[in-house]
């Protein structure tokens, strides 16, 4: 099972849209994973075991993991792309 | 739902502001005058803000989220306001861009995790270009407060 952490700057807001939507899409495409949401700050303590972020805040930190952009879940523009390439990672 | 506080007093409507700390402090001094939320509110807000920007160019008029820690909120609302002009706000996820938000929508959570639907409903509106319009450009704050009751599926309590 891949492991998702789902961040945003607060842990509270948009990450609970982000985390929602992946939810649904990881059910719509009988995937499990292990959705986490957290706020950005903490992402360094889950490195080791994580498999991809999904983020509305902006991060400068270089991972082990992919990381993907998730604003388009909170305006609808470019979603099907996002959600396209969350769910490739999740198919890997 | 039924224990957020939404009604005309959390909507501004024309707000004058420069810049996006301006917005913010306007906003957070009303709602700490309301009881709503503690003093550390509003310079969580504009800290965090500055940290992570929430301005969101839609396919409407651009819109910002701005929203802190729950240790700082004492009833849970969202508070509104049209700006009389455009304000530059960071694009959220996108630290070198800026935005033009007309309308902002200010979170005051008081728990984490617990508003899925409602913060679902408030994307919906962000999608919804004539709704964004709509906003944008009303004057009157009680028909603000009918449109996003009704778009964000508010049970009231007491009236208003």
């Amino acid at each position: 099972m891949k492991k998702v952490l789902v961040a945003c700057g607060a842990g509270i807001a948009t990450s609970t849209v982000v985390n929602g939507a992946i939810e649904e899409m990881a059910k719509e495409n009988n995937l499990k994973v292990d959705l986490v949401q957290i706020k950005i700050t903490e992402v360094g303590s889950h490195v080791d075991s994580a498999d991809l972020l999904v983020t509305t805040a902006m991060t400068k930190k270089e991972y082990p993991f992919p990381v993907i952009n998730a604003r388009s879940f909170l305006t609808g523009i470019g979603v099907e792309d996002t959600k396209k390439q969350i769910l490739d990672e999740l198919q890997k | 739902m039924s224990d957020i506080h939404f009604n005309e007093s959390i909507i501004l409507v024309d707000l004058e502001a420069k810049t996006k700390e301006e917005v913010l402090t306007a906003m957070g001094e009303n709602l700490q005058k309301l009881g709503l939320v503690k003093e550390s509110f509003t310079p969580a807000i504009i800290a965090r803000e500055g940290e992570f920007a929430t301005g969101l160019p839609t396919k409407g008029v651009s819109v910002a989220i701005p929203h802190t820690d729950v240790e700082h909120v004492i009833t849970k609302t969202i508070s509104f306001a049209v700006l009389k002009d455009p304000v530059e706000f960071g694009v959220m996820g996108d630290p070198e861009e800026t935005t033009p938000v007309k309308v902002v929508f200010m979170l005051a959570m008081d728990q984490a995790h617990d508003q899925l639907s409602l913060l679902q409903r408030l994307m919906q509106v962000f999608q919804d270009e004539d709704t964004l319009n709509y906003l944008a450009n009303e004057k009157e704050a009680v028909k603000i407060k009918n449109l996003l009751a009704e778009k964000l599926d508010f049970a009231f309590e007491g009236g208003e």
